[in-house]
């Protein structure tokens, strides 16, 4: 035991020597939740309109003041003719085009045939289908108080209630994405990297002559980084209920638990990673892309996983990152209890269990 | 002078089992898989139904809405709780509870009142499936309408009612791949011609090869000019396969012309390379220079637009974005690509990627210290 702690000692030697490294491992997360929790975000606002009103009446005007006092858009600019649209579209002055149709409020009472056209920048197709969906709501719920006007029968009328996140807060979904990355790139990163420079720089013979066991080296290595990750955990966690309001609704006590897994499991991949590849190099640029851009796509962190292709929904099962992510929107957004998280962290378990007894295994006790 | 060391660069790029299948698998794998990944579009709502009248109005509202091909009716639930629940195991995403009586409602009173409660961590999904739920709703309504026509409780015959038409410019079929493509061409020319120079001199420096070509009589200018070129040809060899990807499996021509494609190529790799030499240059040891990278990477991937978009940022965060070469390229390269604009259009652009690329380039320089 003692034997142990001279060697967890030296480790963080180590680590603390190197300032520049510590800053940045301590700031890092810092600095990422913060920008990505305010920047990070698709939600809509502000968004620059251009109007083209031929009929100029009162109807088109109660439309235009309702589009006006949305937060979602503002007006832009009111044409004069229509040929101007393709001008505007390709300098990206503008994202979306509402124009109405001549004689609107004439016809919208008696004819039936005023038109509405939204005409949207479909480069970015998922901003293009939420400015369309947003201003056909604004739209229809003037159609709805007309008809409330009128008295027109056979109506439906929904009721919305909002679940977990009434103001539509687009950091509800980021930070238990932004959680995993961090997490995952920094814990894996670190270990892969501590035992190839052993490697590199010739000190692992001296390491593997000692009479300590090789299982003991290992944890060694991994005990000071678990530390740093725990106090990265801690700032994530404050950072994110203190400064971007995601507050903890489900039990703190799983969230830890279950973070703490997931700091294993990325612990785990890193060592399994230095037992793979013989150079610093390989070993950062194997851990740094090689889960930076799986973490980043395939986790459900930005992209849906039910709206990939099967193939991919079955890939990205391999994603630790996943499953941790779903576990941390449940438990700390959505606030359900453990046993509903009972699956995903199954397979968190597993995987912890399975990359453990894998990486000891490869780890080669003798020199080539 | 210069080919020498340019020589002594690609055989050391060569010589490393590493680097060579790093260039060509990444793109590879890259461009055959994300693509398919990266896609917003919610599909297959997963719903769950109270319905609470079980009368003909609300059976026809459900099949309605089955039928849609939004949603997929995950189950019938008979309680409000039990409908929690399920999305509490994430098994649905929105609660619709029909209100028993809807059909005396919708006949008698004229309106009926339904509950849509959404599970909106994600609000995209949240907003999107409501707001499509809802017209639903009034399509329904209208249906009813026609056909009770005649009734005498239709007060007036005329509903005052229009119509809202949605169209889509320069991506009529909101097809995502279009859209990441060429997001994802400048994603792995910033990774690799971005890390790999970030590695390099730093690994001269640990290696202690740096010794040598200090003694030498090379200028700096030539050091670094030399370790920039290889960079550069194997962005473009990055590109070609990129490009090649997306026009054999994915169908993809730019718009635009190649040619500025091409030139926008050539001062981007310059800019990236340049960034990654100036932070190799300030480190002492690999793990100093790739955390760095990392770092600086991590925050120019994803505040450059390429997975959500600069103008829903805050005002101050689209301000950083300003100091952000990744931008730049990004727009550029979705602009050639979908709106086919031409050089002309993109001269601001160009500016700014130039800026960028000759201050990086000169800090490389200067910072690079023949003598402790």
């Amino acid at each position: 035991m003692k034997q142990f702690r001279s060697f967890v000692r030296k480790e963080y030697h180590h680590i603390f020597r190197d300032k520049r490294t510590m800053m940045i491992l301590l700031a890092m997360p810092i600095i990422q939740i913060l920008l990505f929790g305010f920047a990070i975000t698709t939600e809509v606002k502000d968004v620059k309109v251009a109007l083209f009103d031929p009929s100029r009446d009162t109807s088109t005007q109660l439309i235009k003041e309702r589009i006006r006092a949305s937060e979602y858009f503002i007006i832009a600019e009111e044409l004069t003719s229509i040929d101007q649209i393709n001008d505007l579209f390709k300098y990206g002055k503008i994202n979306l085009m509402i124009i109405f149709s001549e004689n609107f409020a004439e016809n919208l009472l008696h004819t039936g045939e005023a038109k509405v056209q939204l005409i949207a920048d479909g480069t970015d197709p998922n901003q293009a289908s939420l400015l369309t969906g947003y201003a056909s709501g604004i739209l229809n719920s003037y159609q709805q108080e007309l008809m409330e006007q009128y008295r027109i029968p056979f109506q439906i009328v929904p009721e919305i209630k909002m679940l977990y996140n009434p103001q539509l807060k687009s950091a509800y979904n980021f930070v238990p994405g932004v959680m995993g990355l961090i997490l995952m790139l920094i814990c894996a990163m670190m270990t892969s990297i501590a035992i190839v420079r052993e490697k590199e720089t010739g000190t692992m013979e001296i390491l593997l002559s000692s009479p300590i066991k090789p299982v003991s080296i290992i944890l060694a290595k991994v005990v000071p980084y678990f530390t740093l990750s725990i106090a990265n955990l801690i700032t994530i966690l404050l950072l994110s209920v203190f400064v971007l309001g995601v507050p903890v609704a489900g039990s703190l006590f799983w969230l830890t638990v279950v973070s703490l897994l997931f700091i294993l499991v990325a612990l785990a991949l890193g060592i399994f990673i230095s037992t793979m590849v013989d150079t610093q190099m390989a070993a950062m640029l194997a851990s740094g892309m090689g889960l930076m851009l799986p973490t980043m796509l395939l986790s459900g962190m930005i992209f849906p996983i039910e709206s990939m292709p099967l193939l991919l929904q079955w890939l990205s099962a391999l994603v630790p990152a996943r499953w941790y992510i779903t576990i941390v929107k449940k438990i700390m957004i959505q606030g359900v209890e453990v046993q509903f998280v009972a699956k995903e962290l199954l397979v968190t378990i597993t995987m912890a269990v399975t990359l453990i007894m894998l990486a000891l295994r490869k780890f080669k006790i003798r020199l080539n | 002078m210069l080919k020498f060391l340019i020589e002594k660069e690609f055989k050391q790029i060569r010589r490393n089992s590493f680097l060579p299948k790093l260039i060509v698998v990444m793109p590879l794998m890259v461009m055959l898989v994300f693509p398919w990944a990266a896609n917003q579009e919610i599909k297959e709502v997963k719903l769950s139904i109270i319905d609470n009248d079980h009368s003909s109005y609300s059976e026809r509202l459900v099949n309605k809405i089955d039928a849609s091909g939004y949603f997929k009716l995950t189950d019938i639930s008979t309680t409000y709780p039990e409908a929690i629940r399920n999305i509490e195991s994430g098994k649905s995403d929105i609660i619709l509870e029909i209100q028993d009586e809807f059909e005396k409602n919708l006949v008698n009173e004229g309106t009926a009142r339904v509950m849509i409660s959404a599970n909106s961590v994600n609000s995209t999904k949240g907003g999107l499936g409501s707001s499509y739920l809802s017209s639903i709703f009034s399509d329904y309504a209208g249906e009813l309408r026609e056909e009770q026509g005649g009734q005498a409780m239709v007060t007036t015959t005329e509903v005052p009612s229009f119509g809202v038409i949605s169209q889509f410019k320069f991506n009529p079929h909101l097809d995502y791949k279009i859209f990441m493509v060429p997001a994802l061409m400048v994603m792995l020319l910033t990774m690799l011609c971005g890390f790999l120079p970030a590695l390099n001199i730093v690994s001269e420096k640990e290696a202690g090869t740096i010794e040598q070509i200090n003694v030498t009589p090379v200028k700096k200018l030539m050091f670094v000019l030399a370790k920039l070129i290889p960079y550069w040809v194997i962005g473009f060899v990055v590109l070609a396969i990129c490009m090649g990807l997306g026009i054999l499996v994915y169908g993809i021509y730019p718009v635009g012309s190649l040619l500025t494609i091409f030139l926008f190529t050539t001062i981007y790799i310059l800019v990236v390379s340049g960034m990654g030499l100036v932070i190799s240059n300030y480190s002492e040891t690999m793990q100093q220079a790739m955390f760095v990278m990392y770092f600086f990477m991590m925050i120019l991937i994803l505040m450059s637009g390429l997975f959500t978009p600069i103008t829903s940022m805050p005002e101050w965060a689209q301000a950083i974005t300003i100091f952000n070469p990744l931008k730049y390229f990004m727009q550029v390269m979705r602009l050639v690509y979908l709106k086919g604009s031409t050089f002309f259009e993109m001269i601001p652009q160009f500016l700014a990627l130039c800026g960028f690329a000759l201050v990086l380039n000169v800090w490389a320089v200067m910072s690079y210290k023949k003598s402790q």
